[in-house]
């Protein structure tokens, strides 16, 4: 048995038949083709496959496609905009906040939310909202420092 | 046309080339490359420790809808075992078929494989597959291999004994020991998994119309799989098998090896003619992911009244888990007691080591290998001394360093370090910490009641793996040079193919900064390509901190080819003779008359369309070089880390924690800084969380939710500094920076833990890792 999902993709309309067991990720790596959502385990521990879904920080391997039916969802494909790299991406850039890369996706769409609900994060708060990332290469240094840097720059573009 | 430039690369921070396409999204990991026909391989694996198998019956499994092919063992006939690339005298190798068809070794180890055409089909039919077992008795703890009344795993390997294997003076420790005061302690370096974020995945096709394999693999070393595999597992000609390695996501060890995996799929794509790929899942990562580190070791270290080390003796027992692993005789001795001389002047010194087997997955090289378990060893044997003889943990070490040195100091293990100045490191640290108002500090908690502590690591590596010749005479079945081929494209673009292997180092940066300085252009002109044997020269790959100091100095020797013979067609172009050419800001000109000249373009160019050239020599412009090193590179350091234990849970939180790393020169300092701040994670991590744990044969930490990776909220900012001791051995004077986190970190954490817990009559901690529970029970057993 098959079941219709319809959403939206970094702007762009999909309409599938899926299964039911078919995990959002699988789902958008495998049917719509979007390789930069990840998977680095399989107990949502990692948080590699951390998308936006209706403008909340999900884990995409938590949730079934069909349970995405009709979402909003931005995938690291559709963060940059006109070819212009969000402050997160350009942060994660300046300050070195990767390294293999394979963490880096959800990392940066972690952040995203984060800096929504903290547009001035202190360390701690940065440390703790990245709870539910693992990163093996960085040591996380380098990603607290990156999303400082994307903090600052957001703060400044609103003045 | 190429254009010049003055602009220096090397030793600047230059942001990274590679990121543009991991920040957006748009990297390729082996997952991420889509073949049309593909087929999905799940494996059956032994849910025992040790189980002979009766019989499988995969009839059912077989009806299953989009089932394609299931293969057990048996099917794969004139299939060798996987190899093990390092031999020590006697070594007992055990068979290591890819799909186990008799008996299975350890949790994990793979019986069948079911291929279909959607992975949930191949999955839902392995569950159908009925294998008869007859449990066996099994042993998995390290100190119970050798025991009496243990079942014998393998046949070949009576005691379950790998190998015995030693080095030193055994006499002269002896005699050292008269009269000193020796310091015995029992020290357990636990074993880990080094969960790289990408588990490993692999894509196998077979070409038909061709006969050409082409593989895709989470790879450190392309070249090295595509030799062991093809060569000595499969039996077909390398020539016919391509090895690509893209995008690796992290590797710390695990992904040099050969595993099962990538042998049985591409076994299986030549007989189903279809491409095959196998993801691995995060449990099946922890299942059969090489494991690193796992001896319990016997340590004794003496001392003279003035704090001087007089001799140190060593017994350890290394788990080397079920079978062989490809270089896993080298971890526990060439990497590991070869090291034992530390930074410290050491009289004498006697290690034995012995290689065991346990129905526990293969240990291999894990991030520092061998290296962690050295330093880990003498910082904490120090530290201990140091508490017996009352003595301050700065000031016996300062007793004990080596002097400075710049070319050569001849240890009591086998290696002859390079150039170091080990008290240089230790004093900026010091500096760094404000040693003195630490004390002070210190002082007033312990009033308060609170237990806070600090611990040194002043460590040494080898890394720069590693010259042939030596590592050959050891037992190793390869060579350990690097290689470079540098192509000059006819407008003046240059592509660099090097042997070495970036899964997060960074290599299109700094590979491109060392080419764009030594041509004097821009590095957009400039690309790096790695990780496919289809385009690059036969290479050894990255591990051992090898990449800028080997790979980096064989793209230097073809860097330098190529101005060579650039001169020779400048000096054509100029009417001059090439010895009075020079290479200046990427141009050729007469020496002395920059206004004589002409550019790297016009070179190439020539080279290309080599209508006015030089009489006798060939066009093109394209140099290969293979770097042999002469020795290994000896980067070393002191970190310090301050912890403060809560005395009600056991909890430690770490207060700051501060580094000081001699890499020799530094290509990218925001490259090394990162891959210092990621190795002390997992050195801390090692310290505090990390641990596989078997428990009758069951690994009970085998997710994500049972084995405690490192997070952002359990670790401070890192306080980072350097010294700068240029390595001789290489042309670039660097030493290597990939492992020297993960080397210190752990025992300056866990100095600190015992030292935070002095006060309470602690002076050891036998096993690590030092969580809320095991600090928690020491507080609970101590004297006071």
């Amino acid at each position: 048995m098959k079941l219709p999902v319809k959403l939206t993709i970094n702007g762009q309309t999909h309409s599938h038949e899926v299964e039911p067991r078919l995990l959002l990720v699988h789902y958008i790596r495998e049917t719509v083709g979007l390789t930069g959502t990840h998977v680095g385990c399989d107990t949502s521990q990692c948080g590699a496959c951390t998308i936006l879904m209706n403008g909340q920080a999900v884990k995409a391997c938590t949730l079934f496609a069909v349970q995405a039916d009709g979402a909003k969802i931005t995938t690291i494909e559709g963060l940059a905009k006109n070819g212009e790299l969000h402050p997160i991406q350009q942060g994660f850039w300046e300050k070195h906040g990767l390294q293999c890369g394979f963490c880096t996706p959800g990392m940066i769409l972690a952040a995203h939310q984060m800096l929504e609900r903290y547009p001035n994060p202190s360390e701690e708060q940065i440390r703790h909202q990245l709870e539910g990332n693992l990163c093996r290469c960085t040591g996380y240094h380098n990603i607290v420092k990156a999303i400082q840097w994307a903090a600052e720059q957001m703060a400044a573009a609103k003045k | 046309m190429a254009t010049a430039t003055a602009e220096r690369f090397l030793g600047k921070s230059i942001k990274r080339r590679e990121d543009p396409r991991f920040i957006t999204g748009r990297g390729t990991y082996v997952d991420d490359v889509k073949l049309p026909g593909t087929t999905y391989a799940v494996f059956v694996r032994s849910p025992h420790a040790r189980a002979r198998i009766k019989t499988i019956d995969t009839a059912a499994a077989a009806k299953h809808p989009g089932v394609v092919a299931i293969f057990t063992g048996k099917d794969m006939t004139g299939v060798n075992s996987l190899p093990c690339g390092w031999l020590l005298p006697e070594l007992k190798i055990p068979p290591h078929p890819p799909l186990a068809s008799e008996t299975a070794s350890y949790v994990g180890d793979p019986v069948a494989v079911v291929i279909a055409e959607t992975h949930d089909a191949a999955q839902d039919a392995a569950d159908k597959v009925q294998v008869s077992w007859e449990v066996l008795p099994a042993v998995s703890a390290t100190d119970r291999a050798i025991a009496a009344g243990t079942p014998q795993i393998h046949e070949v390997a009576p005691s379950n004994t790998a190998f015995t294997w030693q080095i030193g003076d055994a006499a002269a420790v002896e005699t050292a020991f008269r009269g000193a005061t020796v310091v015995k302690k029992r020290i357990v370096n636990q074993r880990l998994v080094a969960n790289p974020m990408e588990p490993r995945a692999c894509l196998a096709r077979y070409d038909a119309a061709t006969g050409d394999l082409t593989l895709w693999v989470t790879s450190q070393n392309p070249h090295v799989h595509r030799l062991l595999m093809a060569a000595f597992v499969l039996g077909i000609p390398e020539h016919k098998v391509r090895v690509i390695a893209p995008d690796v996501g992290g590797g710390f060890g695990s992904k040099i090896f050969l595993y099962n995996e990538e042998t049985i799929c591409s076994w299986a794509t030549r007989k189903i003619n279809r491409p095959v790929r196998w993801t691995s899942t995060r449990r099946e990562a922890f299942q059969t992911d090489a494991h690193g580190r796992d001896h319990v070791t016997e340590a004794e270290m003496g001392f003279d009244g003035q704090g001087k080390i007089v001799g140190l003796r060593v017994q350890t027992i290394a788990n080397l888990g079920a079978y062989l692993s490809t270089f896993a005789p080298a971890v526990p001795t060439y990497l590991y007691a070869t090291l034992l001389n530390g930074v410290y002047e050491m009289p004498a010194i006697h290690a034995a080591v012995t290689g065991v087997f346990t129905n526990t997955v293969p240990v291999d090289a894990y991030r520092g290998a061998g290296r962690p378990e050295a330093a880990y060893l003498l910082e904490r044997m120090i530290e201990a001394g140091a508490a017996a003889l009352k003595m301050d943990v700065t000031e016996i070490r300062r007793k004990n360093f080596i002097p400075k040195f710049d070319n050569g100091y001849q240890t009591k293990v086998a290696l002859n370090y390079d150039s170091g100045n080990y008290s240089a490191a230790f004093d900026k640290l010091l500096g760094m910490l404000d040693y003195r108002k630490f004390r002070a500090d210190q002082d007033a908690a312990r009033k308060q009641g609170r237990l806070v502590g600090i611990g040194f690591s002043t460590y040494i590596e080898a890394c720069s793996i590693a010259p042939s010749k030596v590592v050959g005479s050891l037992g190793a079945q390869a060579g350990l040079y690097e290689s470079a081929k540098v192509r000059v494209h006819p407008t003046g673009g240059v592509t660099v193919y090097t042997g070495s292997h970036s899964h997060g180092q960074g290599h299109e940066t700094t590979f491109s900064q060392l080419a764009a300085d030594e041509l004097g252009i821009p590095m957009e002109q400039i690309e790096i390509v790695h990780g496919d044997t289809g385009a690059i020269p036969f290479g050894m790959g990255t591990y051992g901190s090898r990449s800028a100091s080997v790979g980096g100095t064989a793209l230097l020797m073809s860097l330098n080819k190529i101005k060579e013979k650039g001169k020779k067609i400048a000096a054509h172009l100029l009417e001059a003779s090439p010895g009075d050419i020079e290479y200046v800001n990427g141009q050729f000109q007469v020496k002395g008359f920059p206004g004589k000249a002409v550019p790297f373009g016009q070179v190439a160019l020539t080279a290309y369309v080599p209508h006015n050239y030089p009489e006798g020599l060939e066009p093109g412009l394209e140099e290969t070089s293979f770097y042999d090193p002469s020795n290994f590179c000896f980067p070393f350091g002191a970190h310090a880390c301050v912890v403060e234990v809560d005395r009600d849970t056991g909890h430690v939180t770490i207060l700051r924690y501060l580094a000081v790393d001699d890499v020799g020169n530094v290509m990218n300092p925001m490259i090394v800084d990162g891959m210092v701040h990621g190795g002390i994670a997992q050195g801390v991590g090692q310290a505090l969380w990390e641990g596989a744990v078997y428990d009758g044969g069951q690994l009970v930490t085998g997710s994500m939710m049972d084995y405690a990776l490192p997070k952002a909220d359990m670790l401070p900012m890192y306080e980072t500094d350097r010294t700068v001791t240029p390595t001789p051995v290489n042309p670039l004077g660097v030493k290597g920076a990939g492992e020297t986190g993960t080397i210190a970190a752990t025992p300056a954490v866990v100095n600190a833990v015992v030292d935070a817990l002095a006060p309470l009559g602690i002076d050891h901690i036998e096993t690590m890792p030092l969580n809320a529970e095991r600090v928690w029970t020491a507080m609970r057993n101590a004297k006071r």
